[in-house]
């Protein structure tokens, strides 16, 4: 008996859409975010993460009824991230039916803000999402930095210290992205991961570079991640979330079967 | 008709708490987010739910005048609480420097070793405790019918609770020690993990609690 790990589910959504071509074979409308989320529950998902990409704030009013119409049908964790920059934000998401939020730039530009939205609202509830970049040359001990606006502007901040320093301020939990293997599908970078995860008391979340189911069992045992998120592999239908969850199972790792 | 109050002290999310509640609702109960004294003394099953630091939630419960209404409905009627609500049950939490709860329960809330290790694995256990983890009934109950031993619920904390008296806790689980996440006495049953984060099992509790006469 022990906690189990976590598979997590990520929809980009797109004013009121799931983006990304989700290709479900007997979906309704491959485009709802209800029917998607529905879907990945049934499948055995144990949380599902919405990331809002919208970039205009009239249609961020949208989100919130997403998030409620979901809440109101699927009874795992859900977390939104995307455009979090004010407590309002995040009482507005909570409100809605959101468990949890994550908060990326913001965090970056004003750290503060973590450490009143976990005062305000709980540790438990935000998540910290950190988009990092190897910047080592080969050979030399692995360095890694947070970048922002979808990884093109450097901080020159390190990235296990700024984990560290997130968890100070009170995050309940880390999203790390790895930028050079988001969208390669050639696996996570676990040795980020380790890193990571290894230096801070908090959960894990891996991100980034999902293609095959190995590579999710790799997150656990090599990268030492808490749960796992993907995308692609899951709205290709390239496998099932209860596939993943099985085959992570036959390798060992306590999952919620 | 039969109604469910569910305590609105202000304390985090009870969009998901009333919705799970009213999708395993028999025909003919009526679902109630309230802060008002009189519809929580007037409902016949009472949700206590809690989300957040343990002095903001008690702070918020005696500033509304709440305490002592869920102190009354705990000696008479169906209640079940959820989470930062089990904790407020004892006597005293260890968080934000100790704050004293209702002492509904004796016993204390604590928080969660820092350097704790999985007893099979050696993997050192994060903080706070956050997901699916099992649940181990110690005797049977109603909120317990049709939920498999060992059944997984979702958890997110870092407090847990030790009751003083063993007889009251209705499950146990697994975290770097065993630790009390139910407890049963009478007519209240209280659980520290979310049962509207939890899938079937989850719901399955909820409707088994909304058809709960209170006796055990």
């Amino acid at each position: 008996m022990s906690l189990a790990k976590r598979i997590i589910p990520c929809l980009d959504v797109d004013n009121g859409r799931v983006v990304k071509g989700v290709k479900f074979v007997d979906i309704r409308d491959a485009g709802d975010p209800v029917e998607i989320a529905k879907r990945y529950d049934e499948q055995g998902a144990d949380e599902i993460t919405f990331l809002d990409i919208t970039a205009s704030a009239h249609n961020r009013d949208t989100m919130v009824h997403v998030v409620e119409a979901v809440a109101g049908q699927v009874f795992i964790p859900l977390t939104v991230g995307g455009g979090i920059r004010t407590v309002d934000d995040i009482r507005r998401m909570l409100n809605a039916g959101a468990d949890k939020v994550s908060i990326n730039t913001a965090a970056v530009t004003r750290p503060e803000f973590v450490k009143e939205a976990a005062e305000r609202f709980g540790a438990q509830c935000i998540v910290v999402a950190i988009d990092a970049k190897r910047v080592s040359a080969p050979g030399e001990t692995p360095r890694w930095e947070i970048f922002t606006h979808g990884g093109r502007k450097a901080t020159g901040l390190d990235a296990v210290m700024w984990a560290q320093h997130m968890v100070e301020y009170g995050a309940g939990e880390i999203l790390l992205t790895s930028m050079d293997r988001d969208g390669t599908k050639i696996g996570f970078d676990n040795e980020l991961n380790r890193a990571v995860s290894d230096a801070i008391a908090v959960p894990v979340i891996a991100s980034g570079g999902v293609g095959t189911l190995d590579d999710l069992v790799n997150g656990v045992k090599l990268g030492h991640a808490d749960a796992v998120l993907a995308a692609s592999i899951f709205h290709f239908s390239t496998y099932t979330v209860g596939q993943a969850k099985s085959y992570m199972a036959q390798h060992g790792i306590e999952m919620r079967l | 008709m039969s109604t469910v109050a569910v305590v609105d002290y202000g304390m985090g999310n009870l969009h998901s708490v009333a919705k799970a509640l009213e999708r395993v609702a028999p025909r003919g109960t009526s679902v109630r987010v309230t802060s008002s004294a009189h519809d929580i003394a007037a409902a016949d099953r009472v949700v206590f739910p809690g989300v957040g630091a343990m002095r903001d939630c008690m702070g918020e419960l005696q500033r509304r005048g709440l305490d002592e209404v869920v102190r009354e409905q705990a000696r008479r009627k169906p209640l079940l609480a959820v989470c930062v609500g089990m904790q407020i049950l004892l006597d005293f939490s260890a968080e934000n420097n100790g704050i004293a709860c209702l002492g509904i329960f004796a016993g204390r809330v604590e928080l969660f070793d820092s350097n704790m290790h999985d007893a099979r694995s050696g993997e050192r256990l994060k903080v706070p405790h956050m997901g699916w983890n099992q649940v181990h009934q110690h005797a049977p109950h109603p909120l317990w019918e049709s939920i498999a031993q060992d059944t997984r619920f979702y958890f997110v904390h870092s407090y847990y609770a030790q009751p003083v008296d063993a007889r009251v806790t209705a499950a146990t689980t697994e975290y770097g020690a065993n630790f009390t996440c139910a407890i049963a006495r009478d007519n209240i049953f209280a659980v520290q993990f979310h049962p509207e984060k939890s899938a079937a099992a989850g719901l399955q509790l909820y409707s088994n609690f909304l058809r709960w006469n209170g006796t055990v």
